[in-house]
């Protein structure tokens, strides 16, 4: 009995999850789909965004909210990969090339962003996204007309025939799967990429690690109260930047991860809506604007997927028309996170309120919200 | 006993605020193991006395102070709190300055704490150093058992505790550490039911015994004087008397902390109230959660044709009242004006019943600064009763010439000082602004008036005029008001009655011409019924 009721108060204390798991459940239903087809492709795509979404962490507990500027991470990354691809590095050589050109500037991008929103404090989540906008044009400017003009650079595979400038779409044949094909194992037809788990659950052990040291509890800190953690002597803007530079990095990591996955860079899009999925399957596991773990993040990102998965067949069998489930799980991406925001908004406003009715100051009551 | 060292020393301490002068030439000291009291009103300048000593930032962008601090033997110039802190002085806060989501060990050992070393921070940087929580558990017991106070688990989150255990955490964490040679209370008592009140008092002394030397703020002057060794009165930035605890009364210290002030400001003489005056405004227990002005649960009336002052010290809730009345900070309880309910939480229901608003806050909430003096004087009286429009076809448009006649007839009625109604508010001095606010809430025509701090920050003579110009209101018109001040003074040149506010609720209500000493009193919360504190639980 003890059993069930734990079970009953975690469904009924994380309802997002727990409607979207009825409605993957219905779709896999629907759309007729065998479960080794589906269970495939959630592993693919897990594999594939997973880091994406842990990524998201670290500014969430520092109080940052979710970090849209991601998107800098993943331009980072594509950097990366642009060079990689160049030099002709095939395999995990250039996986890790790709990642040590990234490296620093990811760090420098994140920099950058984490000195903006400190000086947005409060607005971190429109700042990053708006961030994100005018560093896709400063990454335009470099990749559309600095290459082969400024830089320079002959590569007819990569570049436009006008000879400066970037294709649109990049075949990533030298990188492709360099991380999921170093080892990966057959079960029964089911094609899981070992290496791939492993890094993910380095970084998971690592965030989790994190947590436990001085710096997280700084994290903690300033995420909760800044003017508390200021007083009590931590340097709340350094430990905010620090937060942001990890998550760019870490960012840029699962960009890398994602795209030898998928092959193919779309060199002016595919960074475009990494922050936007990542956001959403965060929010799909229950994480809220200020409270995310990693349980939270890898289930999300599991549900999200299984939906985007099943939707289109589900319209099929449905409607008759794939469109409809692709209209779906669009509409489900962004309405998501708009019922976050609108939630949050909404749960500090009713704080308040209730917090006036018992004559408490706000904030005396459980912020753990 | 000349031999006791002594671990603080601040010598003719003199700061100004903008040319305003807050502290005058103080000295005090503070000796080792000696609990020290200091008591003021509001304003006296024990905040930025104790501002100074902490390095506050405020300070230094204000253009720093002079004088000198000696600390431990040694001249001390603290720049930022970390300083402070570093050389060895603990401050209790008056807001908590804990972190909800962490437990009562996380928080004592806020950013203080214990660390293991491992691979990564030998190889990147300290910062990576594992937790030793069992280690910090065991340190903030200890703390916690200093205090004496049962019923702090170290591993609880501080979330959902009473406010009284977030205090004792709070100096758990002072306490726990280890070269602290000087501790600031600053009102540690406010919060407190009276048990834990005595067990606070009980834990300073053990503390003082240890060697540590205690600056005690606060207003309850029976407790200054059960635990304190001196007490020094601070008024207006001077220190007015410094005594040994056991040479003075909580009367004669109440005296010296409100005082006579000296002042030009005369107001023909107040109106008789008819005896039997009929209660227009009932209030009953209103709650009001105005940061930093809560008000617990208060129930008044107040009579046609009455002024009704309201006072107390800054942070015991008397803004909050007018605020939670006119539904702009989140309220409970219930407000009647002229028999009808006004609902709360709506400011526009409070405007409709005839209630008009002067703020405290005239240049963030009261005016549009960059808007010229005429539409400010005419904007709330549009919105509110259609007052200045006209009609056009199917529109309703603004009426000029209607503003302009008001704003001419206002101008000379409160005599503002100004270049003429297109003038922008902005370039108005201080007092001309307040002139406005109070004419635009007159432009409401309202059966009743509340002004919060109507003087604050304007010239002696604007004072005057505003205050004449309160008072005309009032025996002319008939106007019932509500004033609320931190001048205790102007309250009792031109109120009838007056309520003196004490930690969120009404101490007492006096009339203008009690004592010096009653007031002082009932400010201090030594005439208030019950200690609020009793009430107090975040459950």
């Amino acid at each position: 009995m003890k059993v069930w009721r734990k079970i009953r108060e975690s469904l009924t204390s994380s309802p997002i999850p727990l409607v979207f798991g009825i409605l993957c459940l219905f779709g896999v239903v629907v759309s007729g789909k065998s479960w080794s087809f589906l269970l495939q492709e959630v592993v693919t795509r897990l594999a594939r965004n997973w880091i994406l979404v842990l990524s998201l962490l670290v500014p969430v507990s520092a109080g940052l909210g979710l970090n849209f500027s991601m998107v800098l991470g993943a331009m980072a990354a594509q950097t990366g990969i642009i060079v990689m691809t160049h030099l002709k590095v095939p395999g995990i050589l250039g996986f890790l090339g790709a990642f040590i050109v990234s490296f620093p500037i990811a760090v420098v991008l994140g920099f950058v962003a984490g000195n903006i929103m400190n000086k947005a404090k409060g607005r971190e989540m429109i700042a990053g996204m708006m961030l994100g906008f005018f560093m896709n044009g400063v990454y335009q400017l470099v990749f559309l007309f600095m290459v082969g003009t400024v830089i320079p650079m002959k590569n007819p595979d990569l570049m436009l025939p006008q000879g400066f400038g970037l294709r649109n779409t990049v075949e990533l044949k030298y990188m492709k799967y360099a991380l999921d094909n170093l080892l990966n194992v057959s079960l029964s037809g089911l094609v899981i990429p070992l290496a791939t788990f492993a890094l993910i659950g380095l970084v998971c052990l690592g965030l989790n690690r994190l947590y436990k040291t001085k710096l997280g509890q700084d994290f903690r800190a300033v995420g909760q109260d800044m003017h508390v953690a200021s007083v009590a002597g931590i340097d709340v803007n350094k430990t905010r930047l620090l937060a942001v530079v990890i998550a760019t990095v870490l960012a840029s990591l699962g960009q890398l991860v994602f795209l030898q996955n998928i092959g193919t860079l779309n060199t002016y899009n595919s960074h475009e809506q990494v922050a936007t999925f990542a956001i959403a399957s965060l929010l799909l596991g229950g994480a809220t604007v200020t409270r995310a773990t990693v349980g939270q993040a890898l289930a999300g990102t599991f549900l999200f997927h299984l939906l985007f998965i099943v939707s289109p067949y589900a319209g099929q069998s449905l409607m008759g028309s794939p469109q409809v489930g692709e209209y779906f799980r669009v509409f489900v991406a962004y309405g998501i996170i708009a019922a976050a925001l609108v939630v949050h908004a909404w749960e500090a406003h009713r704080r308040a309120l209730s917090a006036a009715k018992r004559g408490l100051p706000e904030g005396e009551t459980d912020r753990a919200g | 006993m000349p031999s006791v060292p002594v671990v603080l020393k601040m010598i003719g301490i003199t700061k100004e605020f903008y040319g305003n002068p807050v502290l005058k030439n103080v000295n005090l000291d503070v000796k080792q193991g000696e609990i020290h009291g200091l008591v003021g009103e509001n304003g006296a300048g024990k905040t930025t006395l104790m501002n100074i000593l902490f390095g506050m930032p405020v300070i230094q962008e204000t253009g720093g102070f002079s004088g000198r601090i000696v600390f431990d033997g040694k001249e001390f110039l603290p720049r930022e709190p970390r300083q402070a802190m570093a050389a060895g002085i603990g401050m209790v806060h008056q807001e908590f300055m804990l972190i909800p989501g962490f437990s009562v060990t996380e928080n004592i050992k806020l950013n203080r704490e214990i660390t293991k070393e491992n691979f990564l921070s030998r190889m990147f940087s300290r910062k990576l150093e594992t937790l030793d929580m069992t280690t910090m558990a065991a340190h903030s017991r200890k703390a916690i058992d200093a205090l004496a106070f049962e019923g702090i688990d170290e591993w609880a989150p501080v979330a959902g505790m009473p406010v009284g255990h977030k205090q004792f955490v709070e100096i758990a964490r002072e306490i726990d550490k280890e070269n602290v040679k000087l501790l600031v209370f600053d009102e540690p008592t406010a919060v407190l039911t009276e048990s834990e009140a005595a067990i606070l008092l009980d834990a300073l002394k053990r503390l003082a015994r240890r060697g540590i030397g205690i600056l005690f703020i606060s207003h309850r002057l029976d407790e200054v004087l059960a635990i304190c060794d001196r007490v020094t009165v601070l008024r207006d930035g001077e220190i007015v008397a410094e005594k040994k605890a056991g040479e003075t009364t909580v009367i004669e210290l109440a005296e010296r902390m409100v005082g006579r002030k000296v002042g030009g400001l005369r107001v023909p003489d107040r109106v008789k109230l008819p005896e039997t005056g009929e209660d227009v405004l009932v209030v009953e227990d209103l709650a009001v959660n105005m940061p930093g002005e809560r008000v617990r649960g208060v129930s008044f009336t107040v009579k046609r044709g009455e002024i009704l002052g309201i006072g107390g010290l800054a942070g015991h809730g008397k803004l909050g009242i007018a605020n939670g009345i006119m539904g702009l900070q989140p309220a409970s309880g219930s407000v009647r004006f002229l028999g009808r309910e006004i609902s709360l939480n709506d400011p526009v229901s409070a405007l409709r019943a005839g209630l008009a608003f002067v703020s405290e806050d005239r240049r963030n909430i009261g005016l549009l600064l960059d808007e010229a003096l005429e539409d400010n004087l005419a904007l709330t009286a549009m919105q509110v009763h259609g007052r200045f429009l006209r009609r056009v076809g199917p529109f309703t448009v603004r009426d000029p010439g209607s503003i302009r006649r008001y704003a001419l007839e206002t101008i000379k009625e409160f005599d503002i000082r100004t270049t003429g109604p297109r003038q922008i508010v902005r370039r108005l001095s201080g007092g001309n602004q307040q002139k406005v606010c109070i004419a635009r809430a007159i432009s409401l025509e309202p059966k009743l008036l509340l002004v919060s701090e109507p003087t604050r920050g304007i010239d002696v003579g604007a004072k005057q005029k505003v205050l004449e110009i309160l008072h005309r209101l009032n025996r002319e018109k008939g106007l019932t008001i509500i004033m609320t001040s931190s001048e205790l003074v102007e309250l009792r040149r031109i109120c009838h009655r007056i309520i003196i506010m004490y930690g969120g609720i009404i101490a007492g209500i006096l009339p203008p011409d009690a004592s010096d000493a009653e007031f002082g009193l009932t400010m201090s919360g030594e005439r208030s019924a019950e200690r609020s504190g009793e009430h107090e639980t975040t459950r």
